[in-house]
């Protein structure tokens, strides 16, 4: 008996602590979310007429952190929508819209034929709107003399059957330059990919695989080319942008003379074929049913002009934007 | 050494005798053998200290780099595509609330299936062998294929609890399961036979025997393996991909039905951006997740250390 007495008090603590914890890590997250909720709820009483629910979005990494931003905003005036914007790539991104998971796909090229199918199966009609332009920029090291590439020379580098392995290979560089090609580029669920490769070897998804996959982390190409002296990368502009110290972005040459990448050149068309549309897709059922929807592409695409440039994003031309109204209104 | 002294001469000869060969045999080590003893010990410190190094470097670093962002507003922001303006605050209620329901899922579970395997089922049984083997196996299963399980059949199919807080809370508590059931196994073997044995021969049945005496006496080790296992469970990231985590909320999750994101995921969002401010972020942020995983081991190892029975 005695032992007993001794023993219990003494084992029944660590119950209490265990229990204690587990409870008081759930009182946490109560709480802090309960706190929030009654901010929410004040700040949306003086504007309750505004719409509420909830909107998944998910897509290209290239197009995400624009969609983040036009959210952002559109959430200061309408606190009652809770918007999420994952980022697992274009392809991806068709998959979870296409089974009706999402509402919003960004995306850095057009649909394919594989998801149209997949979203007719889904019984998913959407519309397709176009936010904003990217230059697809071509990246190369500082102690690269190359100032400009032509497509059949990008081509070389880059074609899926014997690809050069030495910048002295390639036919008709001016100035001549000798170092190893070293190659960076995203990975294969991404729509920079889809579009580079159909720009540049002429078909969709076809390109050496002796290069360095850096997946949807444009970065690791930032790293890769500043060091490596015949490194060679491509993403969106805005990551030339961030980084154009670091690295030097290649004159493109499609058949008209050589010319940089720049908002004017794509805005013209001239920076050809690398200057591509940005464009959103919307689940047009939702459009007309969902009452946050509706309000937030609206937004969208009266202020996407106005917020591209605070995010690194090239603006549509005035035409564009007006197409991209009435695709929204046409729904 | 004084206060023996042999009396009669034979025992004092006997006695020299004896401390002559044992100073002989200690001193006598061949050199060969101390040089060996030492570079040994030398490798192993080499050992701790490689070990440490590399995690005073990644601390150190990003302690370095992440400083000017490890401010208040750092827990207070929420998600933004603005640098300035960005901070954990979502991502760490989302974190929280993952973690809560993970806790949930895996104290009951784990503990059951560990009393039941310790206590219930006979360890001959091949019944129990095979699940022995399985967990153990389980415990190595790589951390995305969890997340592809989840996909499948908690988000999607037969579940269809959609991306929410709810299905990651299970897929990581799926994750983790594993080793709460190894470290509460452990923890339950520790209990002497001899308590179980009292307890019985004083007859309480297998049911009383367990829950008044086995598992109180356990419950700081199974404490500990709890507490390990978020500590795995916080820094996922790769499961929590394939789930739909959002990298960017406008929101707080707010429930177990709400989207969400976590900690890690914003993280590795940020390193992703363009912006070199976003680093910056990312290694503050880095900073915060890795103070709440020590936080949360130290923990556990005071609970082990408060707590512990000595038999």
């Amino acid at each position: 008996m005695q032992s007993e007495e001794g023993v219990k008090p003494k084992l029944s603590s660590p119950r209490f602590i265990l229990t204690g914890a587990c409870a008081g890590l759930l009182a946490l997250a109560a709480s802090a979310c309960g706190g929030d909720d009654s901010t929410g709820s004040e700040g949306s009483g003086p504007t309750s007429a505004g719409p509420s629910g909830s909107l998944h979005i998910d897509g290209s990494s290239t197009v995400g952190p624009l969609t983040q931003a036009v959210a952002e905003q559109f959430n200061a005036a309408n606190p009652d929508v809770e918007i999420s914007v994952g980022e697992s790539g274009t392809g991806g991104g068709f998959e979870k819209f296409c089974a009706g998971e999402t509402v919003i796909n960004d995306a850095s090229r057009p649909i394919e034929s594989e998801e149209k199918a997949l979203c007719k199966k889904g019984g998913i009609d959407y519309a397709q709107v176009q936010v904003a332009n990217d230059a697809l920029t071509v990246v190369l090291n500082n102690a690269n003399p190359v100032s400009c590439l032509t497509v059949d020379q990008l081509a070389e580098i880059w074609r899926p059957d014997d690809p050069v392995g030495s910048w002295s290979e390639i036919a008709g560089l001016d100035p001549p330059f000798d170092a190893e090609v070293e190659r960076f580029g995203p990975g294969t669920d991404s729509g920079t990919f889809d579009y580079f490769t159909d720009a540049i070897n002429g078909e969709e998804g076809v390109q050496t695989k002796d290069y360095n996959n850096v997946g949807e982390d444009d970065n690791q190409t930032v790293t890769g080319v500043e060091g490596s002296e015949g490194g060679i990368g491509y993403f969106g502009y805005s990551y030339f942008k961030e980084n154009e110290g670091n690295l030097k972005a290649a004159e493109i040459d499609g058949g008209d003379g050589c010319v940089a990448p720049s908002e004017a050149a794509v805005q013209d068309g001239t920076y050809a074929p690398l200057g591509r549309p940005l464009f959103i897709y919307v689940n047009r059922d939702e459009l007309n049913g969902d009452e946050a929807l509706g309000p937030f592409v609206q937004y969208y695409v009266d202020n996407v002009n106005e917020i591209s440039p605070q995010v690194g994003f090239i603006p549509m031309t005035g035409e564009q934007q007006s197409m991209a109204k009435s695709a929204v209104a046409g729904s | 050494m004084s206060s023996f002294e042999p009396r009669t001469g034979r025992a004092q000869v006997a006695l020299a005798g004896a401390r002559g060969v044992t100073a002989d045999v200690l001193s006598g080590q061949p050199r060969r053998d101390v040089v060996r003893n030492s570079i040994f010990g030398a490798l192993l410190f080499l050992a701790v200290i490689i070990a440490l190094a590399g995690l005073a470097l990644l601390v150190g670093d990003n302690l370095v780099k992440g400083w000017p962002r490890l401010t208040p507003e750092l827990l207070g922001n929420g998600t933004s595509s603005l640098p300035d303006n960005a901070g954990l605050h979502s991502a760490i209620i989302g974190t929280l609330w993952i973690m809560a329901f993970v806790i949930l899922f895996i104290v009951p579970i784990g503990i059951g299936s560990a009393l039941y395997l310790e206590e219930y089922a006979s360890g001959e049984s091949r019944l129990a062998r095979a699940v022995e083997v399985n967990i153990q196996n389980l415990a190595a299963v790589p951390s995305i294929i969890y997340g592809l399980l989840g996909l499948a059949f908690i988000a999607r199919g037969p579940l269809s609890l959609g991306f929410t807080v709810l299905t990651a809370s299970i897929t990581l508590a799926l994750l983790v399961l594993p080793v709460v059931v190894l470290v509460a196994r452990e923890a339950i073997r520790a209990v002497p036979p001899s308590i179980r044995e009292g307890s019985l021969a004083l007859g309480a049945t297998r049911w009383q025997t367990t829950r008044k005496q086995v598992l109180p006496a356990a419950i700081p080790g199974i404490a500990t393996g709890v507490i390990l296992a978020i500590s795995r469970a916080i820094g996922e990231t790769a499961p929590l991909i394939p789930l739909g985590a959002a990298t960017f909320v406008t929101y707080d999750p707010s429930g177990p039905m709400s989207g969400f994101t976590a900690m890690p995921l914003v993280i590795f969002n940020w390193v992703k951006q363009p912006q070199p401010e976003f680093q910056v972020l990312a290694a503050a942020g880095i900073v915060v997740l890795l103070a709440v995983l020590i936080a949360m081991n130290s923990f556990a190892i005071w609970l082990r250390n408060r707590y512990e029975q000595r038999w």
